[in-house]
């Protein structure tokens, strides 16, 4: 023994420097620990029962689970009833959740899953994996705080909730309504197309803006400049520039066949890509296949205003006699618009961006408000096949507005909560 | 085969996606995701391609001494000086205090405000001329404008200030704006909407081909 203790004894660690500087170190240790986290002392053994019962809440109540609808699994939702006391002021801090997972038919550990404010009465439990079935249970927590420190805390368990399994499901019906929507306008749209196929004549509205794309070249050739074709802002992956990209085949057509120079000035990489394919390709088209050059559809900068600066220096430089700009635009479409307009080049702009509209009409002479970008190819091409969808298009229009006069006398008069019908989430 | 083979994965791609939007199940729930990954991934090769063409353009200029070549020339010493000291910065290129930082926050962002800032002159001379009253709907702007303008500033409520509430210059802005001005937005963005998506239909079923060089 005297040995054992010498033998303890003998490390120098044990001498009162280190002691002292050991007890510091703890306490240093304990008080940023105590900073990050509360410390729980329990002192519930020592309190009266009549104490204890003030403390402890009553439980949440009636847990109820479900898996979540129109997800990809891994989902479950829980809700309760609240505790009676949680109120405020009440006995109520926090709703814990636990869970378990049921191994041959029996529930494993109850772990804790999350936790939701007082007044909640849901959670969503979005780590499960499917096909495991679970318990829950909701844990109502008292507890009293000092300095950071949990002084003392009072759990009240509720009753296991049914077995739940999560699953993904293979339809989100709360988009139920837009699926109709595109059955349907695909259903006009091919009705149409084969119509126009069979011969039918089809009367389509004129675009204005359209109707002066010949003119606005024409001019370009009469007075020996150049064309500007500006494509937007966007990629490859937005429908408008692939819009914008169906309008500058038209457009280099007639310029190849006016042997008028059009200059495309991109600001990414793949429009510019896909640009000169086009072009290309129009040039072909109508027996211009020499006077193509890889220059005319060129890269400047993907950055929104070194690309405006970029035009605006071209525009007022080369001063060409008319502009196009179809695709997506931002804050620069003014300023490409206005610098254009100073010029007195012709222009013809086209977006979908309804904040940009404003600004292209009152600084282009032609404007393709909205849906008029995207019909534009079609007009423009004249093929039967084309011009059917737009007639599509147009039923569709139809019938959104008939539903719109029907919702609208229906909302009025509060009669089926019409609106519900095309909530989307 | 030319045409044929990028509709077809036009059509598939096309088809995807629209399946994607209504079956929340894997793995289309996860289609999406892919898709913007490869589009970053090809985007990013991409650049190099706009990089090499600015540079090609621009030299040409300069050697065949074209109008305006002096403007080429900047673009070339801004291109190689900015790749350059970001390419030197290595991985802490972004850390405050460097050289990138520095032509950042002292070249790039001064020039951007000052592009972004001409639009203020542009506006007023874009209304000026939208708002000269030769017609009907011309005036009809004009009265609008005036009322939403004047109800947006606090010197319109110091005028309208004695009429009741609701009946105010800015309670008139605020009718103008939440009634006929949305009105005509949505029926807008309603029509944007079906254009979309005909167009997007018209792509997939491979009805407009002139996206690929058109033909039949």
């Amino acid at each position: 023994m005297r040995n054992r203790l010498r033998s303890f004894r003998s490390p120098s660690l044990c001498t009162p420097g280190f002691l002292l500087t050991l007890i510091i170190l703890l306490i240093g240790v304990s008080i940023s620990f105590a900073q990050d986290e509360p410390v729980v002392v329990d002192t519930t053994s020592a309190v009266p029962d009549s104490v204890l019962a003030e403390r402890v809440p009553l439980p949440p109540t009636n847990i109820r689970v479900a898996d979540r609808l129109n997800d990809a699994g891994g989902s479950i939702v829980i809700t309760w009833d609240m505790s009676p006391d949680d109120r405020v002021e009440g006995k109520v801090q926090e709703y814990m959740v636990m869970r378990a997972e049921i191994v041959g038919g029996q529930p494993g550990e109850f772990v804790e899953v999350g936790d939701a404010t007082p007044g909640a009465t849901e959670y969503s439990d979005g780590n499960t994996k499917d096909g495991i079935e679970y318990l829950y249970k909701v844990v109502a927590v008292n507890n009293y705080l000092e300095n950071n420190t949990v002084i003392w805390k009072e759990l009240a368990e509720s009753g296991l909730s049914d077995p739940i399994k999560s699953s993904a499901q293979w339809f989100n019906s709360s988009r139920l309504s837009p699926f109709i929507g595109i059955l349907l306008l695909g259903f006009f749209i091919i009705y149409f197309i084969n119509q126009a196929k069979s011969g039918k004549k089809l009367f389509i509205r004129k675009i204005a803006g359209m109707e002066a794309v010949d003119e606005a070249v024409g001019r370009a050739t009469e007075m020996g400049k150049k064309i500007y074709y500006v494509p937007g802002l966007s990629d490859m992956d937005n429908v408008q520039t692939i819009a914008a990209m169906s309008i500058l085949g038209r457009v280099a057509e007639l310029a190849a066949e006016y042997e008028t120079y059009l200059d495309v000035p991109v600001c990414r990489s793949m429009v510019m890509v896909t640009a000169r394919e086009m072009v290309k390709e129009a040039y072909s088209k109508v027996g211009r296949p020499d006077s193509y050059s890889n220059e005319q559809v060129h890269y400047l900068t993907d950055d929104q205003f070194g690309y405006a600066a970029a035009i605006d220096g071209m525009v007022v430089r080369e001063e060409p006699a008319t502009i196009f700009y179809m695709g997506t635009f931002y804050a620069e479409s003014l300023i490409l618009a206005e610098t254009g307009n100073s010029i007195g080049a012709i222009q013809i702009a086209g977006t979908a961006m309804p904040s940009q509209l404003p600004f292209f009409v009152a600084a282009c002479d032609y404007t393709l408000i909205g849906e008029e970008l995207f019909a534009a190819s079609a007009y423009l091409s004249k093929a039967p096949k084309e011009l059917g969808s737009l007639k599509g298009q147009d039923m569709g229009k139809a019938v959104i507005l008939v539903a719109l006069i029907l919702g609208m006398l229906l909302e009025t008069f509060n009669i089926w909560q019409f609106s519900k019908l095309f909530a989307v989430q | 085969m030319r045409r044929e083979i990028p509709l077809l994965i036009t059509g598939i791609v096309g088809f995807g996606f629209v399946v994607q939007y209504f079956v929340p199940h894997y793995p289309f729930s996860e289609m999406s995701n892919w898709f913007a990954d490869w589009f970053s991934i090809v985007q990013a090769c991409a650049i190099v391609l706009g990089g090499l063409n600015l540079m090609k353009v621009s030299f040409k200029k300069v050697m065949d001494k074209k109008d305006d070549w002096g403007y080429a020339v900047v673009v070339i010493l801004s291109f190689v000086v900015v790749l350059g000291i970001g390419f030197t910065g290595g991985e802490e290129f972004r850390v405050p205090g460097t050289p990138f930082d520095w032509l950042y926050n002292y070249i790039y962002i001064p020039l951007s405000a000052t592009m972004f800032s001409i639009l203020a002159f542009y506006v007023a001379s874009a209304s000026y001329r939208a708002f000269r009253a030769r017609n009907f709907e011309a005036t009809l702007l004009l009265v609008a404008a005036f009322f939403v303008m004047l109800g947006r500033v606090p010197v319109g409520e110091v005028i309208s200030g004695f009429m009741p509430v609701g009946y105010r210059l800015g309670d008139l802005a605020s009718w103008t704006m939440n009634f006929p001005q949305a009105a005509g937005q949505r029926a807008i963005m309603i029509g944007i909407g079906l254009g979309i998506v005909s167009t997007s239909l018209r792509i997939i079923l491979g009805i407009e081909r002139s996206h690929i060089g058109g033909g039949e």
